[in-house]
């Protein structure tokens, strides 16, 4: 007998993530390192257990191998339940034809029967993209007072970037009069964050009449949202302030990992309360040499600094050799800079090797661009990788 | 060959009184993130043994609590696993078997039920003072290949090293490596052969070997099951050549930690090939070198937040220090909070400890200063 649960989250997980590329040819982009020792999907998922969600449907479709493995059981969140718990949700075969995920409202369509079978009351939908901590409950009791069909979260943004996102214009009573996707003339600055709350029944009726129009992207910000606010239903904004970041491209991901350095970082990550949980391998303590130099920087379990660390976040089992200089970078992990080889301004994914005398970019004030190098390529000795430029393994890539 | 493990949580517990305190050998805190257990843990799963019963006597909490379901080792199975196995007392019986154990053939007869229990024919035994990474494999195979009663681990030490004092049982063999005495340590020189204290036993001798001791109204389980039966049972002995540090005093645990500031002793404890060493998920964030802070020849755990200077010392998860301190040659536990301007050389702060700005501490290496569990200095 199942057993209801009140909400359910149901985890977008299935976007490429193209503009990140080099990062993301192997690895959907939920599953890229961020701040050392985690995945980007660790920020929603400890959220959802920290606010008391249980039952999380993780929607995969594009490269989810590593992100299959990595949640694995989900027992790092404690999402490892009798009743509950983590689910991957693929696309799949039914009895009718089988599709792929044809969108976000799609994925979600595809999938309502996970939804039936907790008896869920709301539905808590959210993008595996973006790095915030925010309590899920304080907006599930929001929507629940309000009565609203839909809520969604809304972050205030300054008014010249507001065309960039999804705006949302509102009455004084927070609900929502107007959804505009990239405006060219923003009239509002509360920006979506991609986090609904619906109640279920309306959800499914608004779901599978987007299934049978065939004139529908099947998107949540382009259809179901206009559709359900040109029906009238009560669709209120939900405030957030504090940190949240869409990282979805190199140079925000590149940023959002900076902020959490700094004497006090704009992204905290040492609440006990709120820990970010993650599934991480059993590496020895961090070593930083005798001659080390490591300024401004997070280091975390396996590495090795016998060089110079600048600026820098870097994942596990990063090992820095002697004269070896790494500034402004963002390392995820296992990745060797040999001994006098200069890392500036630059993304490094996982298993990449820097040998010796090796240059990559250019200091942070000079160069073109954040420089790239994706995973499991080697930089041979005294070669030299040009400012912006973005490196990644395409012959293994074809290969596949 | 098969074989199921058996710890020994407290049996040396009195060496290190300032450690032991309030928690047992085996969770004693070592090298920035682990417990003492957790090396004979991971050596036994390593190897392929995974039903390991853990002898408890006191003190146990902290253990339990590091241990939980055993998850962190893969030792949370339905077969097998990890077995806790605390004093089995039983309420108004006078005799010996309901009684507080005090050595580890008493332990070993208490536990003769888990003992009786197991498939498996061969019993690892270990104990919680020794640091090192035991490949068990060759041991079990050479087990098997002499058709021994009893396999002994030795390791080579240097001698007047802290690993070998006055209790310290140095085995004599023949040329096949077969035991011929087990003689105190008498102040040999250069390299000294000595008894890890992980040893494998045949089950069945095992179980024959101490209840024919225990009727005997023997003690000791080396002098009375090991040395008594040298001539009747096969006892051979495998020499181990990793790292290897015994804590016997605080001096010794002071010195077996520094140790591993030194890149191949880390390489010999840490990285030997598909070896890992397990211990408990904490979830702490990568450690923050705030702008200002100087970090030299030193491990350090995650979640800490470092301000000032730390020069060759060992830092816990979750360690803060402050602005202006400088730490030299100490050993921070888990938590620890080093205020502003301090100063200390040669201290070891328990979990929890906090050092108010603008104290100064020092200790020596031969007697480090060590500051209780949760103190406020």
């Amino acid at each position: 007998m199942f057993k209801k649960k009140e909400c359910v989250a149901m985890l977008l997980a299935g976007g490429q993530g193209s503009r990140l590329y080099a990062l993301t040819a192997k690895t959907a982009k939920p599953a890229v390192t961020f701040g050392g020792k985690y995945r980007i999907i660790d920020f929603t998922l400890s959220n959802c257990v920290h606010s008391g969600i249980d039952t999380v449907g993780v929607l995969t479709q594009y490269q989810p191998l590593a992100l299959n493995e990595y949640i694995g059981t989900g027992l790092p969140w404690d999402l490892d339940r009798n009743l509950g718990g983590v689910r991957i949700l693929p696309p799949y075969q039914a009895k009718k034809g089988a599709d792929w995920y044809r969108g976000t409202a799609n994925a979600i369509y595809q999938n309502l029967p996970f939804i039936e079978r907790y008896n869920a009351e709301y539905v808590l939908v959210l993008s595996g993209d973006h790095i915030y901590r925010m309590d899920y409950a304080k907006m599930l009791a929001a929507h629940k007072k309000s009565g609203a069909a839909c809520t969604v979260a809304v972050i205030e943004v300054p008014i010249e970037e507001a065309s960039r996102f999804g705006i949302m214009t509102t009455d004084e009573e927070n609900r929502i009069v107007k959804f505009t996707e990239k405006p060219k003339h923003p009239d509002s600055t509360k920006a979506s964050m991609g986090i609904y709350i619906f109640t279920r029944d309306v959800l499914t009726k608004y779901l599978k009449a987007d299934a049978v129009d065939p004139k529908s992207e099947n998107d949540f910000g382009k259809n179901i949202i206009p559709t359900m606010l040109a029906a009238g239903e009560i669709m209120m904004a939900y405030p957030f302030s504090g940190y949240w970041k869409d990282v979805g491209t190199i140079d925000s991901l590149w940023q959002a990992n900076m902020d959490i350095l700094g004497k006090e970082p704009v992204l905290p990550l040492y609440d006990d309360e709120w820990r970010i949980l993650s599934r991480h391998e059993n590496a020895p303590p961090q070593y930083i040499g005798e001659d080390a130099v490591v300024e401004n920087a997070s280091i975390t379990e396996g590495c090795e600094i016998l060089g110079t660390v600048r600026n820098s976040v870097l994942g596990e089992n990063v090992r820095v050799m002697a004269g070896a200089l790494v500034e402004d970078a963002v390392l995820m992990g296992d990745t060797y800079v040999g001994a006098g080889a200069v890392v500036r301004y630059a993304v490094i994914d996982r298993g990449v090797r820097i040998e010796a005398n090796a240059t990559v970019g250019k200091p942070k004030t000079e160069a073109a661009g954040i420089t790239v190098i994706g995973e499991g390529v080697c930089v041979a000795a005294g070669e030299t990788v040009a400012d912006g430029a973005i490196v990644y393994d395409e012959e293994k890539e074809e290969a596949k | 060959m098969t074989a199921a493990g058996l710890i020994f949580s407290n049996i040396h517990d009195a060496a290190v009184p300032e450690l032991t305190g309030r928690r047992t050998m085996a969770s004693i805190p070592f090298a920035g993130r682990y417990r003492l257990i957790d090396f004979a843990l991971s050596s036994m799963v390593n190897s392929g043994v995974t039903k390991v019963g853990i002898i408890t006597h006191y003190n146990y909490r902290s253990l339990l609590d590091h241990l939980g379901n055993g998850k962190d080792w893969d030792l949370a199975r339905r077969q097998g696993g990890i077995k806790i196995l605390p004093p089995f007392i039983t309420a108004y019986d006078n005799t010996t078997a309901g009684r507080l154990y005090t050595t580890r053939l008493e332990a070993l007869m208490g536990v003769m039920n888990f003992i009786d229990h197991c498939p498996e024919d061969t019993i690892v035994l270990s104990d919680c003072d020794v640091i090192c990474n035991v490949d068990l494999q060759p041991v079990m195979a050479a087990h098997e290949r002499t058709g021994a009663d009893i396999t002994l681990v030795t390791a080579d030490v240097p001698a007047g090293e802290n690993a070998i004092d006055s209790h310290a049982e140095v085995p004599v063999t023949d040329k096949d490596g077969r035991l011929i005495d087990i003689a105190p340590y008498a102040g040999q020189t250069g390299t000294v052969t000595i008894c890890t204290d992980i040893l494998l036993v045949r089950r069945t001798y095992l179980r024959q070997a101490v209840q024919s001791a225990v009727s005997h109204g023997y003690r000791s389980f080396y002098r009375d099951v090991v040395w008594r039966n040298r001539e009747q049972a096969r006892i051979f002995t495998y020499g181990y050549d990793g790292f290897f540090a015994r804590v016997n005093s605080l001096a010794s645990y002071f010195s077996a930690t520094m140790r591993l500031l030194d890149h191949d002793e880390r390489v010999r404890l840490f990285y030997r090939h598909d070896q890992p060493i397990f211990t408990k998920i904490r979830n702490s964030a990568p450690t923050r070198y705030v702008p200002g802070c100087r970090v030299t020849g030193s491990l350090v755990a995650d979640g800490c937040i470092i301000e000032g200077t730390v020069e060759n010392s060992v830092l816990f998860r979750g360690v803060k220090v402050g602005r202006g301190a400088v730490v030299r040659n100490a050993i921070l536990m888990q938590d620890t909070v080093v205020g502003d301007n301090t100063r200390l050389s040669c201290v070891i702060t328990d979990k929890n400890a906090v050092i108010r700005d603008g104290r100064e501490l020092c200790g020596h290496e031969t007697l480090p200063f060590y500051i209780d569990k949760g103190m406020t200095v």
